[in-house]
């Protein structure tokens, strides 16, 4: 298996085309919790994904239901958006390999080389150290109305 | 697909293209003034989210324009930074950082050569407001290390270029000194400009621009800019402003939620929103227009500077003259080291002759504007000392290295030949009231 590097921005962007599906695991129903934030933009009209939200604890978070592990997720997730501390990602990368995911995704702040190595070593797109909100709104415009840098430079007309 | 998206673009193409993709809607190439201060939601569900900041959008210009969106990522991307603020003036833009970065009992280490606009902010409205500054000597990094009070001072601060005086600073050893002491460096890059010296690359935190400037160069519009690097450590104990729980957002806490983007959004929905210190779309218009042109003028700027300079200093009329590029001049290492590309478009010198011979020379120029700016395509000049700075207090002026014969020239992009020809002018003017001083002198003794 060769080995893994960081997707580039256009790599980031093409997965975020082609994903219809996202679990968020470690999803929160604190309103200040940026597991609450990220979910609560993934499910308003930014974009049009399908989000399941995982947690133990199961219940409802913003109307969603939450699911208690991704094996009882009501179909394959294009991509696994993870909050768990570090040492918790290996353990949610075979959950994801065992799943059929498409993508495992570490939030802002996470990294594991093991879990790195799980994934990718079996097919999955991997990204870590990065959130999914904001890459979604970088190739989206939401980062650009916020004065944020884009790094888009394009002539064209059409977006994304 | 499109490896455009990974491309280093360059500064100039940056400079015409970043934050300015065609208008989704219309197809406009331009960026389209949205003279608008409102933007419909799409629902109530979409109104709550965008109020709570769970998705991005347009809400009311006092928040976020797309017109001053795109000026805030096109400065951002110059500058190497993480994202950009917008305000109405520079002196908004330090007003909005100084007060996201202090609250009463905090305290401020700064640059004593400060433009006479920051230098008032911090010495006068800020102090009334319990935020305490200690002027420090512009080209001494150890005299800011000094100043330092340990879980007081919030931030470091000096000017790329001292306006008028001139000095540079050693941005490397001063970025040091702030991050030894867990705060940024920020620095006001108003009179480098991102085409001469990007402050971020040398260890800076945070820039002010008065984009009103070289940014905008045609002398149109005030404007300012806050750029951040996203590169600071928030979370080092010294920020509870970025690590607390924001009462008034449903307690969340701006690094935890945002981590690198977190400091841009507090910028935003917490001080711009409620000190209002916002840009005008058409401003921002005029300002992106100017940036397109950026290095064109800058180079111009800069080349016109230097013959200006050399000019004067080898006229025996002209007692002393500071412009960094002069390789006598004070500061002339450290603009080798951080402005090899040139050291601006401003000097200052004095006359023999002293203060009445400044103003004789203000009086003789006629393609030169007398007026209270710089930056802009025409060449100015003005004598800080009874305008800019006149209230600063005497000591003070002596700090800031302006004295009572300095004259302040902002050199334009004009024919060369046509500003050596008017200054000429001005120094005949101050040579005739020079020569007078010194008979009349000479008749006392």
């Amino acid at each position: 298996m060769s080995q893994w590097t960081p997707p580039s921005a256009i790599e980031r962007r093409d997965l975020l085309r082609r994903t219809r599906t996202v679990a968020v695991v470690g999803a929160s129903s604190n309103p200040a919790r940026a597991a609450y934030f990220v979910l609560s933009y993934l499910r308003s009209s930014s974009t049009d994904f399908e989000v399941w939200p995982v947690n133990p604890k199961g219940g409802e978070i913003l109307g969603l239901t939450v699911y208690e592990s991704l094996d009882e997720l009501p179909g394959t997730p294009d991509v696994v958006d993870v909050f768990r501390k570090p040492a918790d990602l290996p353990e949610v990368a075979e959950q994801a390999v065992a799943v059929g995911a498409g993508a495992f995704w570490a939030q802002l702040g996470l990294h594991s080389d093991e879990a790195v190595e799980i994934a990718h070593d079996a097919g999955l797109d991997v990204v870590t150290n990065r959130c999914l909100k904001i890459e979604h709104a970088r190739f989206n415009g939401g980062l650009h109305l916020a004065g944020f840098d884009t790094g888009v430079i394009s002539s064209r007309r059409t977006r994304g | 697909m499109d490896p455009a998206q990974d491309r280093a673009w360059g500064a100039r193409t940056r400079a015409i293209h970043a934050g300015g993709r065609p208008d989704p809607t219309t197809g406009a190439r331009q960026v389209p003034i949205y003279q608008s201060t409102s933007f419909v939601f799409e629902d109530v569900q979409d109104a709550a989210d965008l109020f709570a900041l769970q998705k991005y959008g347009n809400t009311y210009t006092r928040l976020a324009n797309p017109t001053v969106a795109a000026l805030e990522e096109r400065v951002a991307s110059l500058e190497g930074g993480i994202g950009a603020v917008a305000t109405a003036s520079g002196q908004a833009a330090a007003h909005l950082l100084f007060t996201s970065l202090c609250q009463a009992g905090d305290h401020v280490v700064a640059s004593a050569e400060l433009y006479g606009g920051s230098y008032v902010l911090l010495d006068v409205t800020l102090r009334r407001l319990g935020i305490e500054t200690t002027f420090v000597a512009a080209d001494d990094p150890q005299a800011f290390a000094d100043a330092i009070r340990p879980g007081r001072t919030k931030v470091v601060y000096t000017e790329t270029i001292s306006n008028p005086a001139g000095t540079v600073a050693d941005l490397a050893a001063l970025a040091i000194v702030a991050h030894e002491a867990g705060i940024p460096l920020a620095v006001d890059a108003t009179l480098s400009t991102p085409h001469l010296c990007r402050p971020l690359e040398h260890g800076a935190d945070l820039i002010v621009h008065s984009a009103t400037k070289f940014l905008g160069g045609h002398g149109t519009s005030l404007g300012g800019v806050v750029v951040d690097s996203g590169a600071f450590p928030w979370d080092n104990g010294n920020f509870p402003v970025m690590t607390e729980p924001v009462a008034t957002y449903g307690n969340l806490r701006f690094w935890d939620n945002f981590g690198e983007y977190g400091f841009c959004t507090k910028l935003r929905v917490e001080g711009l929103r409620t000190l209002g210190g916002v840009l005008s779309p058409f401003n921002a218009f005029l300002l992106l227009h100017g940036i397109e042109t950026l290095a064109l003028r800058m180079d111009q700027h800069v080349a016109n500077a230097r013959r200006v300079a050399e000019s004067l200093q080898a006229d025996e009329r002209v007692s002393w003259v500071r412009y960094a590029g002069l390789p006598d001049d004070a500061s002339y290492a450290l603009a080798q080291r951080y402005l090899p590309h040139g050291t601006g478009a401003i000097l200052a010198f004095g006359l023999r002759g002293g203060r009445e011979a400044g103003e004789a020379f203000i009086e003789g120029v006629e393609l030169a504007s007398h007026l209270a700016n710089v930056g802009d395509t025409r060449t100015l000049v003005i004598h800080p000392a009874s305008t800019t700075h006149r209230q600063l207090s005497e000591d003070a002026l002596a700090a800031a290295g302006v004295g009572p014969d300095l004259v302040r020239v902002s050199v334009g992009i004009e024919d060369v030949e046509d500003i050596l020809f008017d200054l000429g002018q001005g120094l005949a003017a101050a040579d005739r009231v020079a020569g007078q001083t010194s008979e009349w002198s000479g008749a006392t003794t």
